[in-house]
């Protein structure tokens, strides 16, 4: 039995849930499919879910998942993999996931595959693909341990559309034991920074930049080349880390996702963290001097080179009339 | 925030630990090993993991508000040496080595179980890690330590306020899309720590010369503890997509790159 664990805040799933249970039906192999979702109270979800062909959705409420805590869900979740012994539970590869299903995996002496991105195989016998050395290699990986193997799927991996429907799941509410007082987090309400200035998701051109510009000088020559296209300026992490550019400029993971028409990555080796934001893009162009950056996997365009002389090269291209 | 919870500003010493891994350089291109399980070490050049440097940064940081000690913890083979004298360099008090060469390409649960073991007798007040290893990249070995010692944690941590005298941290974690939370929890506790937090200090001179007389503490590997991953296969990524590559001289190929957005993509 596979075990799929949904993300929900605020009575809304998360897209990416969607993405585990199609993840969930390739890696089946037959085995049955349960979905749970968690909270203090879940409303509609469970009805949701079960939209879906799997055998059964659980729903799991309890006063003490109202907000989320590593301590809380573990526990919760525990509690459901007691009851249902499943051979697997999955997960998308959200930041909730990655704060508490290693915890998951610990407290049940088993392992947990994260940051899933492929399958070979299905049931038993699957293996799973994974980066590795940001994004240079690809990793084909299995759990050695006993017991339930925890595996999270990294956004995008699996389509939230190829989810086969039309399945006659039952929902099903499920007791979960948690110990209020061993919850060790005291967490606060979310909240955003500041009101975002840019709304990178609606440019429908994005020049962004990575390591490659080597210093907050050498800026201007990206904004030129974005005013020269009619485009936003963006970064990779390493550049808003640095201060060079705000935050609400990046993009990737821990910031916005994009899919513009067009999207230029100047000296960005494009980590997982940094793909996951833009490889949606309509078109991609990259210009960087390793040939072998990972940014080349997802390019239509590439110019392998040094951007300090193709970029000018290319503002007074277009600069032509 | 509760009401219990007041800052002060008192000096009350900490004892924090570092969990510092070594991994290749940026620059490093991939070779394979000849069974395909793991990189030509004997190629690579090693550097410390650019999250871990974050985390350092912000544990010298509180050492320098609060007074206390910084020690740096490294399970690796003898090579993490270099790390973890630079560590000493950038001002970490000392450090404990488990050495071993099974830890070079050791899983996030056996890296973890050979920390847990060393650092457990040092009863720390604050463990902190980077979130994640730019090498394997499980971004699970801070939360696995932190249940082995048996501790609370946080993941991608952007602000770090301790109150020692109450035993009381509150963070600030990073959610998705540009949201965060506060949490406040009780030390001991684990935390691991998001890239850009705080600006890196560099070891200075004067830096490099203390560290020379600094302890590092080694430490075997313990028994009874196995890897929970296997390694099938490593390769190169597959290309998803067919990329035109565009050559010749700057000036040429920029020409030909913007015909073909304008003609072929009609992306301009």
């Amino acid at each position: 039995m596979i075990l799929v664990i949904a993300e929900q805040r605020g009575g809304t799933l998360n897209r990416a849930s969607w993405e585990a249970i199609a993840a969930a039906q390739a890696l089946a192999g037959g085995m049955p499919i349960k979905v749970a979702v968690l909270g203090d109270s879940t409303g509609g979800l469970g009805q949701e879910l079960a939209r879906s062909d799997v055998a059964e959705v659980l729903v799991a409420e309890h006063p003490a998942l109202a907000a989320y805590t590593p301590d809380a869900f573990t526990m919760a979740v525990q509690s459901i993999v007691t009851t249902t012994s499943p051979a697997f539970v999955v997960l998308a590869h959200t930041y909730q996931a990655r704060d508490f299903a290693p915890m998951l995996a610990a407290r049940l002496r088993t392992t947990l595959v994260s940051d899933v991105v492929g399958l070979h195989g299905t049931g038993a016998d699957a293996t799973f693909t994974r980066p590795m050395f940001q994004g240079k290699l690809v990793a084909t990986v299995k759990a050695k341990t006993a017991g339930p193997c925890i595996v999270t799927f990294q956004i995008g991996s699996f389509r939230a559309d190829a989810v086969r429907t039309g399945g006659s799941a039952t929902v099903t509410r499920l007791e979960v034991t948690i110990d209020a007082s061993a919850i060790r987090q005291k967490p606060e309400a979310p909240f955003q920074e500041a009101k975002q200035a840019v709304d990178l998701s609606q440019a429908e051109r994005i020049v962004a930049v990575g390591r490659g510009i080597k210093s907050q000088e050498h800026l201007p020559l990206a904004q030129k080349l974005a005013a020269a296209m009619g485009a936003e300026v963006a970064a990779s992490r390493p550049i808003c880390d640095n201060g060079w550019l705000p935050m609400e400029r990046q993009v990737g993971s821990s910031g916005q996702t994009v899919a513009p028409k067009l999207y230029v990555a100047l000296g960005i080796s494009g980590a997982i963290q940094h793909l996951v934001g833009m490889k949606g893009s309509r078109t991609i162009v990259a210009i960087n001097k390793d040939r072998d950056a990972p940014i080349f996997e997802v390019a239509d365009y590439g110019i392998v080179g040094d951007l300090f002389e193709i970029v000018p090269a290319l503002i007074n291209e277009l600069e032509k009339k | 925030m509760p009401p219990w919870f007041v800052f002060r500003e008192q000096s009350h010493p900490m004892k924090i630990a570092v969990c510092i891994k070594q991994v290749p350089t940026r620059e490093w291109q991939p070779r394979l090993n000849e069974a395909k399980t793991w990189i030509r070490e004997q190629d690579a050049a090693f550097e410390m993991n650019e999250p871990d440097a974050y985390a350092l940064e912000e544990a010298l940081r509180l050492r320098e508000k609060h007074s206390g000690e910084v020690v740096v913890c490294s399970a690796g083979p003898a090579r993490v040496q270099q790390v973890l004298r630079e560590a000493l360099a950038r001002g970490a008090d000392r450090a404990v080595h488990v050495e071993d060469d099974r830890l070079a390409a050791a899983d996030a649960s056996f890296t973890a179980e050979a920390l847990a073991a060393a650092m457990a007798e040092e009863k720390f007040d604050l463990v902190l890690t980077g979130l994640q290893s730019d090498d394997q990249g499980h971004a699970q070995t801070g939360v696995i330590l932190a249940e082995r010692l048996g501790i609370p944690h946080s993941t991608i941590v952007m602000e770090v306020q301790v109150e020692p005298q109450a035993s009381a941290l509150r963070i600030k974690r990073e959610l998705e899309g540009g949201w965060f939370q506060w949490i406040a929890m009780p030390l001991p506790s684990l935390l691991t720590i998001q890239s850009g937090i705080n600006q890196l200090r560099y070891a200075t001179l004067k830096g490099i010369m203390a560290a020379k007389k600094k302890e590092i503490r080694k430490v075997a590997l313990p028994s009874g503890i196995s890897p929970a991953l296997e390694i099938v296969s490593l390769a190169l990524p597959t290309r998803s997509k067919q990329t035109r590559l565009i050559e010749g001289a700057p000036g040429q190929a920029s020409q030909e790159l913007v015909k073909r957005l304008r003609e072929e993509a009609r992306a301009l």
